[in-house]
């Protein structure tokens, strides 16, 4: 069948499996744009790259299926280079066409060329220029088998305009789909690790059953190895309690008994210090982010590390561990429980547990996560918004957010009970994240609620592409947790910085959200006692055939609690100021 | 570059990776930022085509502890086009450099720079009334040895290829960062 390189494109896609695309073009890449007109991928139009790129994103956290974006050359392809970074870190699989100029002119600084692939080659698993229209299916089949397999991530796949443009010769080709054999043979250096080392399995089983302290710290390579169900047979069976990461939130259960809920610099009490109080963790998945174990040398000095990952690089890099596991996770989960059953059925015996239990039991009666309720005429508290949100919601409701403070709260007081129900920017931490990214998880799973909690100053990167999502009728909820401020950069001036105020302040009324909500198209809709808290969310949630923005008036003072302050280790977490005075430390970093 | 001999106990620093890669353009850009990346200097860094032209191999040289080293490997290791990746033990392998240079030589100190050309069994590539071009091709070590012989002559330009390695014959090539401890048993000579 002969065809042109932009159909070739287009047709490459589709049989990817490709149901929507995410992207803008402009001169390099409208060549591609005229067969999306012929095709059966639905193509949604951004206001600003960013967009496309965290709208891919958030379509495959929802979906587990890699986002696809396009856009063209130039800076069309700089303004998703964030997406990228942002994919990159969180290990979302996602594939990003950019245009590129024609190759004769690649290297002269014509008219919006940039060198995309140099530009992204660090935050991308891999990326592509492609130098002639034959190429074209081989090169998108590659760009998919490595986006979605070993360690997902972003790709892109860089492609010049002569090779697409029906009217250049250098464009006209056949169609040839690839095997499966042809791409694996076509990527001699690619051999994403499957099952894990069955030795190690078995020492690990042995540590397991021998440990005191144990605790599954279970990382967002749960939910990309699709892991949840496995995970849960793990721990019911061991008993062991359970530390979801801000990536893995929803990967087990907030409601289960054996889930302490997230560990780190945000994270509970009773998850942050039953990790620094264990004898053995079982890292599955989890990358020993520093945001999770505070100042290293002092992270969880007695415990010994179960790490398994199915990228090799990640044990190792930041704590040696005393039983290694490269491979997929839930390849691993499941021969881990069959060894320990095995043993279990044989006789084998685990030490008592029950003083370990009943420590965790005293920490969670005497710091459970809470906040000092207002007193009588002050703003909202942002918890307080977030836990009438979360209980007028269906369990399955998708939670999408920004970054900043209302990022921890979200994913503090959420209960989250559902894999792939919770998306965010963790590893980046980009701001701006949570409009977009909301979108794609709508377009990914139509059939459920999808909220985004977001910060008056993320919410003022983005909003642009609620435009998008009048235009395309796609009615997210965006609830902005309106405190006037950067309110995270407030907190660790007020913390850190004596109070200096530099540059953090945006006002509350500037811009007015509501007027600007109702310009793109979404209902607006301004909170600012807590009687309107309910109500608000009531009508929103009834709303479904637009988008809708429900701005929360919160109090600005208030602040994130527990924190274990940077540079500080996972001992010395602060508690809210209301909780101290018992016993605990409350670490120098003071308030 | 130290000019010494390795003390026992000295943290090894200096390793010899043998890369394999796909030969393809942006594959040595990709290799190089990620040394550049964490800040590691790369000593030299020697790339040609190997016996399958699809691929090519990339000898290079870093200045770097053990524990780093190790993670760069697997790093490198993630790289699509990386093929293997091995550490060459200086003592299982044969290594290779070569030099030219061009060093001042007037009439009256011409004869004892050919005559450490000759000791050091170097070759003449060029003469003019003041000025000899030469080259030498050796081990790395001697190649540092000749380099400091004639510089005391006046070095007026000097172009050092960097290392290239092979295993021993007999000899494995180890994984990246095994802890190479002893050498093998029989391995040929070391000819030349
Ligand atoms: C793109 C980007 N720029 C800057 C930052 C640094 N930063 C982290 S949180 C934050 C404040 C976010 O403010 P807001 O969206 O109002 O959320 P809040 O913390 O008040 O909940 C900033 C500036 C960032 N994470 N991302």
């Amino acid at each position: 069948m002969d065809m042109n390189g932009g159909q070739a494109l287009i047709r490459a896609l589709e049989m990817e499996g490709t149901e929507v695309m995410f992207g803008l073009p402009g001169g390099a890449i409208l060549p591609v744009y005229d067969p999306v007109l012929d095709s059966t991928i639905r193509h949604i139009l951004v206001r600003h790259e960013q967009g496309a790129g965290h709208m891919a994103e958030g379509y495959a956290h929802a979906t587990g299926r890699p986002g696809v974006a396009m856009v063209t050359s130039g800076p069309g392809a700089t303004n998703i280079v964030t997406p990228l970074a942002d994919a990159y870190m969180d290990s979302i699989p996602m594939v990003c066409i950019t245009g590129q100029v024609p190759r004769a002119a690649i290297g002269t600084d014509a008219f919006q060329e940039c060198d995309i692939t140099g530009i992204t080659q660090a935050v991308t698993k891999h990326n592509f220029l492609v130098t002639s229209a034959d190429e074209i299916p081989l090169v998108i089949r590659q760009a998919f088998h490595l986006a979605t397999t070993g360690r997902p991530g972003p790709v892109l796949v860089d492609i010049p305009k002569d090779i697409v443009d029906p009217t250049n010769p250098a464009s006209a080709t056949g169609w040839d789909w690839p095997t499966d054999a042809e791409v694996e043979a076509s990527l001699p250096g690619y051999h994403p690790a499957t099952t894990g080392d069955p030795e190690a399995i078995e020492r690990a089983a042995e540590l397991i059953l021998a440990a005191e302290r144990p605790v599954l710290y279970v990382g967002g390579g749960i939910l990309k190895a699709r892991a949840a169900e496995a995970l849960r047979e793990l721990a019911e069976l061991t008993q062991i309690r359970v530390v979801t990461t801000l990536m893995a939130r929803g990967a087990f259960p907030d409601g289960h008994d054996l889930c302490l809920g997230m560990p780190g610099m945000h994270g509970n009490y009773t998850a942050v210090t039953s990790m620094q109080r264990s004898d053995l963790l079982i890292a599955l998945g989890a990358r020993f982010d520093d945001r999770v174990t505070g100042k290293v040398a002092g992270f969880a000095p007695e415990a010994k590390i179960i790490h398994a990952d199915i990228d090799a690089a990640e044990l190792g890099k930041v704590r040696r561990p005393d039983v290694p596991i490269h491979g997929d996770c839930r390849l691993i989960i499941e021969d881990l429980v069959a060894a320990l059953r095995r043993r279990l059925s044989a006789g084998a015996t685990t030490p008592d547990r029950g003083p370990w239990n009943s420590q965790i039991s005293g920490w969670q009666e005497r710091y459970p996560l809470a906040y000092e309720p207002p007193a009588e005429g002050d703003q909202l508290k942002p918890q307080m918004v977030l836990e009438h949100l979360r209980d007028s919601v269906p369990e399955d409701t998708i939670l999408a957010s920004g970054v900043g403070q209302h990022q921890m709260w979200a994913s503090q007081y959420w209960r989250f009970q559902h894999p792939y129900t919770w998306i965010n920017s963790g590893g980046l931490g980009t701001m701006g994240f949570s409009v977009p990214a909301a979108i794609g998880a709508k377009v990914g799973r139509p059939d459920r609620m999808v909220w985004a909690v977001d910060g008056d100053g993320c919410f003022q990167m983005t909003a642009q592409e609620l435009v998008t999502a009048s235009a395309e009728r796609i009615p997210v909820k965006v609830a902005i947790l309106n405190n006037a401020y950067l309110g995270m950069v407030r907190q660790w001036q007020e913390m850190f910085y004596e109070e200096r105020y530099s540059e953090v302040y945006l006002s509350p009324d500037l811009p007015d959200y509501v007027k600007w909500a109702e310009s793109m198209g979404c209902v607006g809709i301004r909170v600012e006692s807590p009687e309107e808290i309910q109500p608000a969310i009531d009508k929103a949630n009834d709303i479904d055939d637009r988008p809708v923005v429900v701005e929360f008036r919160t109090d600005s003072r208030e602040k994130v609690f527990p924190m274990v302050a940077a540079g500080t280790t996972n001992d010395e977490i602060q508690v809210p100021p209301f909780q101290a005075g018992h016993g605990v430390q409350t670490g120098e970093g003071g308030h | 570059m130290t000019r010494r001999d390795a003390l026992p106990g000295d943290p090894i620093r200096h390793h010899v990776l043998s890369v394999l890669v796909e030969n393809r353009s942006g594959v040595l850009s990709r290799v190089a930022n990620l040394f550049a990346r964490r800040g590691y200097n790369i000593v030299s860094l020697a790339v040609a085509p190997t016996e399958d032209e699809g691929f090519s191999r990339i000898t290079v040289v870093v200045d770097v502890e053990s524990a780093p080293l190790e993670q760069i490997v697997k790093q490198l290791d993630k790289l699509i086009n990386v093929i293997e990746i091995s550490e060459l033990d200086p003592r299982w392998s044969v290594e290779r450099e070569l030099l030219l240079v061009t060093v001042s030589a007037t009439p009256e100190v011409r004869g004892q720079v050919v005559e450490l050309a000759q000791i050091f069994e170097g070759r003449i590539l060029a003469v003019t009334h003041d000025e000899l071009t030469l080259s030498l091709e050796g081990h790395p070590t001697k190649v540092d040895d000749f380099e400091e012989m004639l510089r005391p002559f006046g070095i007026r330009e000097i172009q050092r290829t960097g290392r290239v390695a092979l295993p021993r014959l007999g000899a494995q090539r180890g994984p990246a960062s095994a802890t190479a401890s002893v050498p093998p048993e029989a391995h040929a000579a070391d000819i030349a």
